[in-house]
């Protein structure tokens, strides 16, 4: 099948306002006869939600945590992106648009990416509406740094915790609604399905985390905003509960997953300690503002790195990439620290790791300065390490952070299951096969605040309220179903535990579809899955009970839904026959070592249909057109 | 290093709790704290025990999930730290370690060291926002806010809503949590409009929730990770009166 993306043809710089006339629209004393259900409460959910229920829809808002505040958005450092071009150093949405289509390496739609570029510049004066306390000068303008991708300074942020500010400015417009009573929040509930009705997204059914129970909530339209499924490595730097369930449970139900093969590996996070180690923390892509990446020249140097001499050190991102240096693009900084590692010229413990020096910038600009700009990052360095990094240099590594891919949606942020609609991160649309820096936030909130409200609107116009109640026999089915399938991961009582199988199925894909790939090592993969989900559904032991709070049962649900996923996501990485972004696969690359892509074959998102576990799934095309940004080798050189 | 933990047990909201003992074994100086938990918890799967429940979730110090009193204190007692950035090598080998859940009135267990905040969730919902509409909002840069207020406003808004400082208070007070996001707010141009409306009601609802008041202890602020400081108390209380006179 060849997918549509239903964009708007036409002059790519209208095409949202245009398209945004074309939209219908639901008359305001209609709004409230419709029902919506918003699932997950970071950037994309939270403001959602908000912004639906300010609207006059009924939402109702899911989130597996204690409280809506604490989406993993809220671990987010750097900055946010938006192309106000204040610093008067060339910016432009055309520039952020291009800087975004070049970074994901020509693999996202130019349209959708135009809106994020276009309405990024609502977003901030959102924000400061809502009383996000951006970093501003002394005049009392916004500040703005430079970040990973881009050779302008369009990045805003509030000191390293701009992920944090924006989610509480986002729960802060979810919890005046909540007051007002448009949105009624259900905290420590996860979802475990979606039900369909005649094709249509009517219903999840969801696990109250508290007391177990299993129970369908219907509405007229479903909202999936539930993040990243990066965590199917086992060590990443997402948040413990963060999984793929939500869409995994869509997909079965229809909805297909795009491009799950396209994974961001962060370039600066704090090397792994040990085999005990349960997650990784990610350091500010911004530290690499001022923050020089270096190797030892020489193989095996395990002097202290104050020891080094300056000329036997390798600066080898800006010597390798003098343009953009040490803010070359994630993907770029990651293989170049695989790279130097790889070459037996790492440092730190197994020598997985790489300098990040602040001494010439300290030298600079002063410790003072340096700490007022990532001070929290270095406390939190030191926390872990127990190295202060004001004294020598942080050691880094690569580590999942981010995917790109995620269930396909049009346009409209639509899956091509009528009435479900995804946002953010748990969509595939605008990065592309590379996320650049401080476009994650941006795209989270553009999704909830500037377009869901729109384009909901479009099918809700179209739809009759309140068809759907939750005794119809596929509620009922959908609950039986999730409580047998709850039940048969009980029964079993095997030996291992369900964070073992985790661990070995990270170790699979990180070592087979993690920051390298080949034909070979992904087929090993696609063998080895399979047999470990074997093994976890005769041998894993969930202990206490499903009527009750159970942290275990929790698990086990999401390990085995990445048990299933972590395959499509090989066969995904097989089929993807070159290199792009974040998708490196050894057998496509350049003679100096870059991603070498096939645009001939390739230019296109993939998009899988589930046919059963243990099936073949298929593979569905949406062709990628690019008239405004030409296809060209991306370069950083 | 081998430890042995008292960790506070209770199955659900009425039932009895108590204090069981377990011995954790090899812990690896560079281990976090919950890291360590989660190997006793291994062993105890393994056992066919009910391991031990705790709230945890980004493991970096930001989401504010995590709330263990440990040895009296609430997130372990190093300044300025989350119980999921405290590490092993703050303890030593053969340590007798106590974990027991964040206690409040407001904040009732729902099993083992996992408590209900909810009652955070009704003070921000009282008026911890400003009532701005989404879209149609002005440019950015035209509120102007001076460095220092922005500043200021950034100290206050760096509160995690973990309640580790009602843990710590004696009266179970939330009034540093509560006078973080008021103080925010009152400091900027954008919500001075709803200030005085804003503190009445966050009052309110934190009187309503079951929290006690402020009497000077500075516990809040001992315990608090992010270092909040009790000067946003004093704000908090300036403001209140300043409404109360409107």
């Amino acid at each position: 099948m060849i997918l549509d993306g239903k964009c708007p043809k036409g002059p790519i710089q209208t095409s949202w306002d245009r398209h945004r006339f074309d939209l219908k629209l639901v008359n305001p004393a209609n709004k409230r006869k419709y029902k919506v259900l918003v699932v997950g409460t970071g950037l994309a959910g939270g403001a959602a939600a908000a912004s639906l229920g300010e609207l006059g829809y009924n939402v109702e808002a899911f989130c597996y945590q204690d409280s809506a505040r604490r989406a993993h958005s809220i671990a987010a450092q750097g900055g946010i992106n938006a192309a106000k071009n204040y610093p008067n150093d060339g910016d432009s949405i055309y520039r952020l648009f291009y800087d975004t289509i070049k970074g994901g390496d020509f693999r996202a739609r130019e349209a959708d990416v135009w809106r994020l570029a276009q309405v990024s510049n609502n977003i901030i004066d959102q924000c400061v509406a809502q009383g996000v306390p951006f970093a501003r000068d002394y005049a009392g303008y916004l500040d703005n740094r430079s970040f990973g991708g881009a050779q302008v300074s369009r990045t805003f942020y509030a000191r390293g915790q701009t992920g944090q500010q924006l989610l509480l400015g986002a729960y802060s417009a979810l919890s005046r609604q909540v007051k007002a009573g448009t949105v009624k929040l259900f905290a420590r509930t996860e979802m475990l399905d979606l039900v369909v009705v005649d094709g249509e997204a009517k219903g999840i059914t969801v696990r109250d985390l508290i007391t177990g129970e299993i129970r369908t909530h219907v509405g007229d339209a479903v909202v999936l905003a539930t993040g990243g499924y990066v965590n199917v490595f086992y060590l990443s730097t997402n948040a413990m509960g963060c999984s793929v369930t939500a869409n995994w449970r869509a997909h079965k139900k229809g909805a297909f997953f795009a491009n799950p093969c396209y994974t961001q590996i962060h370039p600066t996070c704090i090397p792994q300690s040990g085999d005990h180690q349960s997650k990784l923390t990610l350091m500010s892509e911004s530290l690499r503002n001022d923050g020089r990446c270096w190797a030892p020249k020489k193989k095996g140097d395990n002097r202290h790195p104050n020891d080094i001499p300056e000329d036997e050190r390798d600066y080898y991102l800006e010597r390798k990439y003098p343009s953009f240096g040490n803010l070359a693009p994630r993907d770029i900084a990651s293989r170049a620290a695989k790279e130097q590692c790889d070459d037996g010229r790492g440092v730190g413990p197994g020598g997985r790791g790489v300098n990040l020096d602040f001494s010439a910038a300290i030298k600079r600009v002063g410790e003072h300065t340096i700490r007022e700009r990532y001070g929290n990052l270095f406390e939190m360095y030191e926390k872990i390490t127990d190295e202060n990094a004001y004294k020598q240099p942080m050691r880094m590594y690569p580590a999942p952070h981010y995917s790109m891919g995620g269930l396909w949606v049009d346009y409209n942020c639509e899956s091509n299951v009528p009435g479900l609609f995804v946002l953010g991160e748990a969509n595939f649309s605008v990065h592309g096969a590379n996320r650049l820096g401080a476009s994650a936030l941006m795209q989270g909130l553009a999704d909830g605040y500037f377009v869901i409200p729109y384009t909901i609107a479009n099918y809700l116009a179209k739809t009759k309220p309140g068809t759907v109640t939750a005794d119809h026999p596929e509620c009922k089915k959908s609950v039986e179903d999730v409580k047998a399938y709850n039940n048969r991961l009980m029964n079993i009582n095997g030996k291992k535990t369900v964070s073992e199988f985790h661990r070995e199925l990270g170790k699979i894909m990180w070592e087979n579809v993690g920051m390298a790939r080949s034909e070979e090592s992904l087929k090993d993969a696609i063998k080895r899955i399979p047999v470990l989900r074997e093994e976890f559904w005769n041998n894993v032991k969930v202990t206490g009970k499903g009527e009750e709070l159970n942290q275990q049962l929790e698990n086990a649900g999401r390990v085995a839904d990445f048990l299933e996923f972590g395959e499509l996501m090989a066969k995904d990485a097989l089929h993807r026959n070159e290199s792009c972004g974040g998708h490196f696969r050894v057998e496509h690359q350049m003679p100096d070592g870059e991603a070498k892509r096939d645009d001939e074959n390739y230019c296109y998102v993939g998009a899988w249909e589930f046919k059963g576990v243990d099936k073949e799934p298929e593979l569905h095309k949406e062709p990628l057109t690019f008239e405004n940004v030409h296809l060209a080798v991306r370069s950083y050189k | 290093m081998n430890l042995t933990l008292h960790v506070w047990r209770q199955s659900g909201p009425k039932a009895p709790g108590k204090l069981e003992q377990y011995e954790a074994k090899n812990v690896s100086p560079d281990q976090s704290f919950l890291e360590m938990l989660d190997e006793v918890n291994e062993h105890l799967i393994k056992e066919g025990k009910d391991p031990i429940a705790f709230d945890h979730d980004c493991r970096e110090g930001i989401c504010g999930m995590c709330s263990q009193v440990i040895n009296g204190v609430p997130h372990g007692g190093q300044e300025r730290t989350t119980v999921c950035q405290l590490h092993m090598r703050r303890f030593n080998d053969g340590d007798t370690i106590y974990i027991e859940p964040w206690r409040a009135l407001a904040f009732p267990i729902q099993k083992d060291l996992i408590v209900d905040r909810n009652a955070l969730e009704k003070i921000m919902q009282a008026g911890g926002y400003t009532s701005c509409h989404t879209g149609g909002v002005a440019d950015g840069n035209a509120i102007l806010v001076p460095k220092v207020d922005a500043d200021y406003a950034m100290d206050a808004a760096e509160c995690i809503g973990c309640g580790a400082c009602v843990a710590a208070c004696p009266n179970g007070s939330a009034m540093l949590y509560t006078s973080a996001k008021v103080a925010q707010l009152a400091a900027l141009p954008q919500g001075q409009a709803e200030a005085a409306e804003r503190v009445c009601a966050m009052t309110e609802a934190m009187q309503e929730a079951g929290f006690g008041n402020c009497s000077n202890h500075y516990e809040c602020m001992a315990a608090c990770p992010k270092g909040i400081n009790v000067k946003f108390i004093a704000k908090l209380n300036r403001e209140y009166q300043k409404a109360l006179f409107k």
